[in-house]
């Protein structure tokens, strides 16, 4: 990631966010299901998840939900903090498939040092993920 | 809406607002399994992994902040420590599924964090149904949206962050209402009645013509009765006719099938005669002369036969 991130002040609702292109593979569904101690087998056993009438491994929500921090994060740098991560779920990431992340600002609050930034995950199918996070660079935020 | 449904749908909605928990979580936030999350995840930042950005701005290591829910999942046993609550949140989507809507889809997750949980931590969380909706059709088929809040508390019993997950709870559009295909012995198929098998397959009821002479005949055979000739095509019969004779089949039974199994000889309006089960009538009321018509029958293993069906009033 940029070490330095953003600039808050500098920054503008319509700015977009640089694409990022991520590669679904077993070991990412697979790591990170169990990173997220996620052991439910749709996750790591391909004939169990094929067994409920999916293609292959998917992955999970909680992983979806840390490669949208992963997305934002390395574009906002180490001092935004996240005070939301709200998300729409749609296709499945199965291995074999990349996810395409986009975003861009879609609301900016000066006084409460906040960003909002709308984004999606786009893979073969569609929409994996779209939402918003939100962002506080306020010294002493969350803490 | 039935008033069958309007009847546990109530006991479903009755669940909303009762809380479920608290439930404990195995570990407290520490930083290997958060140095693991950032591995797996692909997670550069420096506020999780150098220990100085955290240290400076937090007094501790941080926790991602979508690793919430990590730390209070059950793990592999599907097991929550010792004291923790043993109710069962999920109730209301059991109910649910008991009523025919078993498929299950995540529609939405939504987190808030109130504060960053640092290394030490010890999270606990409770559940709550938060809403059910009415009967909804949507592209995936036909069921209940259930939104579930769920709280996450520190040490201190300070509220740390909650979650809204929305799921749709439903069935299948493509899901037939559930009929088994009932299981029939299989047929011997040749080369020479192959054509009238794999005819019921597209639900057709064949019947073998001569091409020399054009006489009609069944069962399929490989030489015309009449001519001698070993030329044939067939054509489709209409599906009426009358029975021409029955027996009612006592013994063996069949599985699936009625002890008292009613066979009719049927002659079809075409001129030839098969024999084919009889369906709608009891064993006792079939008559001979009656009128039927032709109905399919799809059986396990792919196979298809030709059952009959009395027209009401016909004797």
């Amino acid at each position: 990631m940029s070490a330095q991130g953003i600039s808050f002040d500098q920054v503008k609702v319509g700015d977009k966010l640089p694409e990022l292109a991520i590669p679904v593979t077993v070991e990412l569904v697979v790591a990170s299901a169990i990173a997220t101690r996620d052991f439910f087998p749709g996750h790591h056993d391909l004939q169990a998840a094929q067994q409920l009438g999916s293609k292959h491994i998917f992955m999970n929500i909680l992983t979806t939900n840390g490669l949208v921090e992963r997305y934002v994060g390395a574009w906002a740098g180490a001092e935004a903090l996240i005070a939301s991560v709200k998300i729409r779920l749609g296709a499945p990431n199965y291995p074999g498939d990349c996810m395409t992340m986009q975003g861009e600002v879609s609301e900016k609050d000066a006084a409460a040092q906040a960003l909002t930034v709308s984004l999606r995950g786009v893979n073969s199918m569609g929409d994996h993920v779209s939402g918003t996070v939100k962002l506080l660079f306020a010294q002493g935020a969350l803490a | 809406m039935s008033e069958l449904q309007s009847n546990w749908l109530d006991e479903a909605k009755a669940l909303i607002g009762h809380e479920y928990g608290k439930v404990y979580a195995w570990d407290a936030v520490n930083q290997p399994m958060i140095r693991q999350w950032c591995e797996a995840l692909g997670v550069d930042n420096p506020l999780y992994l150098d220990g100085e950005t955290a240290q400076q701005r937090f007094g501790a290591h941080v926790a991602p902040p979508t690793m919430l829910q990590a730390w209070v999942l059950a793990g592999i046993k599907g097991l929550y420590p010792p004291g923790s609550a043993t109710d069962n949140p999920y109730e209301v989507l059991q109910l649910i599924e008991r009523h025919g809507y078993a498929s299950v889809v995540a529609v939405n997750s939504e987190q808030e964090y109130f504060r960053y949980l640092k290394e030490g931590d010890r999270l606990s969380f409770t559940s709550m149904i938060e809403s059910v909706s009415e009967e909804k059709t949507t592209g995936l088929g036909t069921g209940f949206f259930v939104t579930q809040l769920l709280s996450f508390y520190d040490q201190h019993d300070a509220k740390v962050g909650q979650m809204r997950f929305r799921l749709f709870k439903f069935r299948p559009a493509s899901a037939k209402p559930a009929a088994e295909k009932p299981s029939r012995p299989m047929p011997g198929i040749s080369d020479d009645n192959r054509f009238f098998w794999d005819g019921l397959k597209a639900r057709k009821l064949l019947i073998q013509r001569c091409t020399a002479c054009g006489t009609l005949r069944n069962p399929p055979g490989p030489a015309c009765p009449a001519c001698h000739s070993l030329l044939s095509d067939s054509i489709e019969a209409s599906g009426r006719g009358r029975i021409y004779s029955y027996t009612v089949v006592h013994y063996p039974t069949l599985p699936g099938v009625p002890a008292a199994n009613p066979v009719g000889l049927i002659e079809l309006e075409e001129g030839v005669r098969l024999v084919a089960g009889l369906v709608g009538v009891a064993a006792d009321a079939v008559r001979i002369g009656s009128e039927v018509s032709l109905e399919f029958l799809e059986c396990a293993n792919e196979l298809t036969l030709p059952v009959f069906r009395p027209l009401g009033g016909a004797a």
